[in-house]
């Protein structure tokens, strides 16, 4: 008997009794089979996109920012949406992979290496839209603080929007760090169990050598807890110093001091349904129903209704705020915001952020795969729709009314757009077949203690008197 | 680095496994080192190993971000070149706090995974002998040391007596090397003659 007892109420995080060699072998298959012809078929689809966000990329770099629907009221439009869609959508990863690690939630091993592989790539997309929204792209170093001929001339680090670079690039870094961390045991799995020539080579380059000795797995150990300690406040600043990009300034509707604590429930909130989106897919097509269980899907539910409560809650204290500052400003922009020209975007939001996560109270709904498939993709939809509100329906009338205006996208924007998900989905599906899509060595680490079998054996310890009960425990390890 | 003569003796759970290390331990062969799929909890202390110094590095590196973030902004803002933001102070602490958070996770972070890739000595194209393919499976894999004063039939049969499920006598390089796997064959001819 192991010396953690877990009681039988809670769920086992793996079930079918499996062994470490089921384990490995589970997770490996994807890998070691040929591709499907469903794989081929969506990678090529996000190729496709990729192609034609690359294609939409180059006609802006090409003729200047004029191809976008951008104007001097709306210099945002949908091109920061995206950008702080993405970011958001990149913190779920590192949340489950860094604060689920110090609060000891063992169900983050089922899904935190996917999570993970999300969260960097959806940062990756996020930072192309500041970039190419810079117009003259060849001068994007310039936000660096490069020494330059012109003085130097450096940027200035009291900008929000320099704080944003700092921030995302930190991200970006830490949490690939963190992430191949993790899988240099995992590729030395593959390595050693591999048949052909060219996969013992790639992998044994990918693996750095890893043969886990003891010291070795300490120091794993270590650095894993470090930097989830690191990785922690980094989450929560990250979107903090996004949300500063709007709250520094002293735009009407933006100048707020919720913005912080609100980004950051969002962005757990869209981040945990594109993992839930991912995983309900993933589990499905590698056949991890055992690895990923309704329990991990319940979980991730739960934390949906819980942000997205938060997120609605955020929303009826600005217009509060708005009413009870007596600023007349605010209190205009909020009424546009709610039923001016864009009320339509306004109202989606709040019906997808606010109304549909509370479907979740109820169990049986939680654990609905179809249910809770279709809800977070209408989550990151509405949380689409927020990110949309806050710039759109708060630039397009300034305080000048003959400044007013109403924004649409052109092509170039919408392409644009739609190539970071060819993009997002080209990673995504590489990752899925190259790439053990669970943590093999975290899944074993867990499965004496919370696996199927180990349960079932605790359920017979259930059924002994506690004199035979300690008598067992003292004689187990 | 060197090529040696090693015994090994595989076990299929942490049971046998710590049975063994204990043994070992106490009968003054030379354990060489226990491989393991994953992180053996409390496996480290009963192999008298050290807890590691890793995370002071950790330390050390963040406080070198926060300093040099803390010091690079004061000195462009207060000396190389000050600009007048609206009347502002040119030494404004709390707008340099964001920055320098960042660079303190990030000096932190890439300092402490290249100490970890140092100490552990692993690199992309660093390869080093498997003692057992399914070292990385299942199996926990005790390595000790034959050395020129070791009985080799005694501690077989000393390794015997743990119950592994699998026992071997491998001649291996001890530390990495750099380039393919392969190449360790000429590695264990050399030593052969």
């Amino acid at each position: 008997m192991h010396l953690k007892y877990e009681s039988f109420i809670r769920e086992p995080l793996v079930d079918g009794e499996k062994s470490y060699s089921d384990v490995t072998a589970d997770i490996c298959r994807p890998i070691e089979q040929k591709p499907t012809k469903l794989w081929y078929f969506g990678f090529f689809v996000a190729l496709a996109f990729l192609g034609f966000g690359a294609f939409s990329v180059f006609w802006e770099v090409y003729w200047g920012l004029g191809t976008w629907g951008i104007n001097h009221t709306m210099g945002w439009g949908w091109d920061i949406t995206n950008f702080v869609w993405w970011v958001g959508i990149g913190h779920a990863g590192t949340l489950i992979s860094a604060i689920l690690l110090l609060f000891r939630q063992h169900w983050r091993t089922g899904v935190n290496r996917a999570a993970e592989a999300m969260t960097i790539f959806a940062v990756m997309c996020a930072g192309q839209f500041p970039i190419f929204h810079m117009g003259r792209v060849w001068d994007a170093m310039y936000v660096l603080p490069l020494p330059n001929t012109r003085g130097p001339l450096w940027p200035n680090f009291n900008s929000a929007l320099l704080w944003d670079v700092f921030a995302i690039s930190t991200y970006f870094t830490v949490s690939l760090l963190f992430w191949y961390s993790g899988l240099i045991p995992d590729f030395a799995t593959i390595r050693d169990r591999a048949k052909t020539k060219l996969r013992k080579r790639l992998y044994g380059l990918a693996s750095f050598g890893w043969t886990g000795t003891a010291k070795n797995w300490q120091r794993f150990e270590s650095l894993s807890l470090v930097l989830a300690g690191l990785s922690t406040p980094l989450v929560l600043s990250v979107h903090t110093i996004v949300s500063f990009d709007f709250a520094t300034s002293v735009i009407p509707g933006w100048h707020a001091t919720i913005f912080p604590p609100y980004f950051v429930a969002g962005a757990i909130f869209s981040g945990f349904a594109m993992v839930n989106t991912l995983l309900i897919l993933v589990r499905k097509l590698y056949r991890l129903e055992e690895y990923i269980t309704m329990g991990h899907i319940e979980a991730m539910n739960k934390v949906i209704v819980l942000t997205g409560s938060i997120v609605g809650i955020a929303y009826l204290t600005e217009l509060f705020m708005a009413w009870y500052s007596q600023v007349i400003y605010e209190q205009e922009a909020f009424k546009w915001r709610v039923m001016g020209p864009y009320w339509w975007s306004y109202w989606a939001m709040m019906t997808c952020n606010v109304v549909s996560p509370q479907f979740f109270w109820f169990k049986k709904l939680r654990r609905n795969i179809v249910f809770s498939f279709i809800l977070s993709i209408v989550v990151n939809i509405g949380m689409w729709f927020e990110r949309f509100v806050i710039i759109a329906t708060t630039l397009y009338r300034d305080y000048i009314p003959s400044n007013w205006t109403y924004y649409s996208p052109t092509w170039p924007e919408l392409g644009f757009y739609l190539g970071t998900f060819g993009l997002f989905f080209t990673c995504f599906f590489l990752f899925s077949k190259y790439f053990p899509v669970i943590a093999i060595a975290e899944i074993k680490f867990v499965l004496k203690t919370t696996g199927d079998k180990a349960h079932k054996d605790n359920l017979a310890l259930e059924e002994k008197s506690l004199e035979e009960f300690i008598e067992i425990a003292n004689h187990a390890h | 680095m060197a090529v040696k003569k090693f015994a090994i003796a595989c076990y299929d759970d942490e049971a046998p496994l710590f049975d063994a290390v204990h043994k070992v331990r106490h009968s003054g062969y030379k354990l060489h080192d226990v491989y393991t799929p994953f992180p053996v909890h409390g496996l480290d202390t009963a192999m008298g190993l050290k807890e590691t110094d890793l995370h002071i590095a950790g330390f050390i590196f963040g406080i070198t971000g926060t300093s040099t973030a803390l010091g690079f902004m004061s000195w462009i803002f207060t000396s190389d070149w000050p600009i007048n933001y609206g009347g502002k102070p040119f030494f404004s602490l709390p707008a340099m706090i964001p920055i320098t958070f960042e660079l303190t996770v990030m000096f932190a972070a890439v300092g402490m995974v290249l100490t970890y890739c140092y100490l552990n000595q692993i690199m992309p194209g660093v390869k080093k002998h498997v003692f057992h393919p399914r070292q990385s499976d299942d199996l926990f894999v005790v390595v000790i040391e034959v050395t020129e004063g070791t009985d080799e039939a005694e501690l077989m049969n000393f390794l015997n007596e743990t119950k592994p499920v699998e026992t071997d006598v491998q001649i291996a390089e001890e530390g990495w090397w750099y380039g393919r796997f392969d190449q360790e064959e000429n590695y264990s001819k050399q030593f052969a003659s």
